[in-house]
């Protein structure tokens, strides 16, 4: 993986001393609460609920066992002994004091990691593919690519005033697993005959207005990327709305301009640009591809895990749902559940993180990853460790069986820490969880990816989650609205509403009457929820979720 | 005819801790809501927020929240304003951990 160079350490040690500064001028009175919220902000620095709270980025959700354990250790100096990983790929900390996060921040800078970008009007981390560098699907390692973006984009004189955020997110698969549709500008590595480049999809967003991102360019050269983002987020700079926030996304911008207009103008603009990289951008690429490299791969018998795999039910129910093809025969990928029911989702300890960092250096070529569901990745792992590897896992409640399933709730954190938030998230996806492993139907029910958002703004990406639940506040009490069919893959769709909200003492049942329908009517164990609800389209759901409607109308 | 005033308190982030604090009739800023200064006349409130906001070295984001007399102690009204005096629901951390 990459490994920061003397201009990257030096850039965020002088970037640290200038925020520990502000800090300063802050406390002391010099600078007002209005100059100081947004270098805070810049610094990922916010002001929730009850506490600050720091985001730091892991860009493309890569790190390794040093880094992890410096966020533990963040975790029990600073906060209170967790960390909550996001659907941007960033871990959060929820309850640090503002005189400790320079602090913070020189700790992460230690280990080559960063809270920049994380909030404003900037380019945001850019996320990528959980499985990248390892997925048998995969083209190419998309790792390089966003690592690049990274660099182009962190602290790019032109980019740090956007009239909005702006987020990237780069697959190497066709497989999407880095829901390229749904952000400002999706990238997806790909050959054509024999030549690298990119598809390059613009314009997709969830929240207030969500759209599903459209084809700007069908293949770019590899050589063309950074001109080419350059010129599609400076026409963006320049005909984006600063006069609504809430029609200032790309997303609106392509909707109100059409996107003939925006290609026109990205294409005219990328003419001009092209030249003025001259080749420094692709000699950056190489040498990052570099670092990349795949780890050495270990070969040897792999008996060991077949043994356990036919002799331990409960282990061969685990692998059965947390492993996932590796490109190496004898390797596998692991997805680590952050998801056990009725925890936080998302939320690790300080010991779980040591323990994953642990397991990551010993056993899995020091590599991990964190997804936008909100779970770890051990990327690399010879099937011979698998039993050690569960063992180790299940030793610190880390060995839940359940990647995909019903209890792997994408949730945001809500009005249980957020300022934004309408209505609480977090508790309505402990529920859930517990109430489908109470009837131990999660494997019955087989896959499904329920999201939970606690606003309209939708960090937890209910439009795109089969079963969507957005809380919101209506006239001072919480209620939760459902939307089905959405999908966040290659073929994403935004998720129907399918009726009146739900109180949140109802959410929960309303959720079970949906499975009970999905179960009365899937044609095989082996239709999907989704499957069945496109086959079927929204009626026998909603006669599910609004029995008295049907009562009434009879 | 106009609506019957609510009674309101004004509230508050602490500068070095993010906690949530209530202005208390001595222009101090409390962790306690059942400490704040109940305010209940519409120019009153106008007034107290404008002290509020003049310490902007001690305090964050100062507004005002609707509150009720509940055996003479303000209670919150909206279930925002009542998890900001607890903390959240997942774990036992903020107010209502060190308040107790």
């Amino acid at each position: 993986m990459y490994q920061y160079n003397d201009f990257d350490r030096d850039f965020l040690a002088e970037r640290n001393a200038q925020f520990r500064a502000q800090v300063e001028r802050r406390i002391d009175g010099s600078l007002t609460e209005d100059e100081f919220k947004p270098l805070r902000l810049m610094n990922g620095l916010y002001l929730q609920l009850h506490a600050y709270m720091l985001r730091v980025a892991i860009p493309y959700g890569t790190l390794n066992g040093g880094q992890m354990d410096v966020l533990a250790d963040i975790a029990d100096k600073w906060d209170k002994g967790y960390g909550h990983f996001t659907t941007r790929q960033n871990i959060q900390y929820n309850w640090p004091k503002l005189k400790d996060v320079p602090d913070m921040l020189d700790a992460l800078g230690e280990v080559g990691m960063h809270a920049i970008q994380t909030s404003g009007n900037t380019i945001r981390n850019v996320t990528a593919d959980h499985f990248a560098g390892a997925a048998k699907d995969e083209v190419a390692d998309p790792r390089p690519t966003a690592e690049l973006l990274r660099q182009w984009s962190t602290d790019h004189p032109e980019f740090q005033f956007l009239p909005r955020k702006f987020k990237l997110a780069v697959t190497g698969s066709a497989n999407d697993r880095a829901v390229i549709k749904a952000h400002d500008i999706g990238i997806r590595l790909l050959n054509r005959d024999g030549e690298a480049g990119y598809e390059i999809i613009v314009g997709g967003g969830l929240g207030r207005t969500p759209m599903i991102g459209k084809v700007l360019r069908d293949f770019l050269p590899k050589a063309d990327l950074l001109p080419y983002c350059e010129a599609i987020v400076s026409v963006y700079n320049l005909l984006g709305r600063r006069d609504n926030k809430y029609k200032a996304r790309i997303k609106i911008t392509v909707h109100e301009n059409g996107i003939e207009t925006i290609r026109e103008l990205v294409e005219e603009r990328f003419a001009l640009l092209k030249p003025q990289f001259g080749g420094v951008d692709q000699k950056m690429l190489k040498s990052i591809e570099a670092e990349f490299a795949a780890p050495e791969f270990k070969t040897g018998s792999v008996a060991s895990f077949k043994d356990a795999y036919h002799t331990d039910p409960v282990f061969r129910s685990w692998a059965d749902t947390n492993l996932t093809a590796h490109k190496n025969d004898d390797y596998s990928i692991v997805s680590i559940s952050i998801k056990k029911h009725g925890e936080t989702p998302g939320d690790a300890t300080s010991a779980q993180m040591r323990e994953m960092a642990a397991i990551a250096r010993k056993l899995a070529h020091n590599e991990l990853r964190i997804s936008h569901e909100q779970n770890v990745m051990l990327p690399h792992v010879h099937k011979s460790h698998l039993p050690e590897i569960y063992a180790r896992l299940k030793a610190v409640d880390l060995a839940t069986a359940n990647i995909g399933k019903i209890s792997d709730i994408i949730a945001c954190p809500g009005m249980d820490y957020c300022a934004l938030a309408t209505a609480r998230s977090i508790p309505v996806a402990q529920q859930i969880a517990t109430r489908f492993d109470e009837l131990k139907l999660e494997h019955e029910i087989g896959d499904l990816k329920i999201k939970i958002s606690g606003c309209i703004n939708a960090c937890g990406h209910h439009h795109v989650g089969h079963i969507g639940i957005l809380g919101l506040d209506r006239a001072g009490v919480e209620n939760y609205q459902i939307t089905l069919g959405g999908d966040h893959t290659e073929t994403a769709a935004i998720g129907e509403r399918a009726g009146p909200g739900f109180a949140y003492d109802e959410i929960v049942p309303a959720i079970e009457r949906l499975i009970e329908a999905y179960l009365g009517h899937r044609d095989s164990a082996d239709e999907r929820f989704i499957d069945t609800y496109r086959r079927l389209g929204l009626a026998p759901f909603k006669a599910a979720l609004y029995p008295e409607a049907k009562a009434n109308a009879a | 005819m106009s609506k019957p005033f609510t009674p309101k308190v004004v509230t508050a982030n602490a500068l070095l801790e993010g906690d949530v604090v209530y202005l208390t009739v001595d222009d101090q800023w409390s962790r306690h809501l059942s400490e704040a200064e109940v305010i209940e006349d519409e120019a009153h409130g106008d007034l107290r927020l404008l002290d509020g906001n003049s310490q902007p070295d001690v305090v964050v984001g100062v507004y005002l929240i609707d509150v009720a007399l509940e055996d003479g102690a303000p209670q919150p009204t909206h279930f925002r304003e009542e998890f900001r005096t607890r903390g959240p629901s997942n774990y036992d951390h903020g107010k209502q951990a060190e308040l107790v």
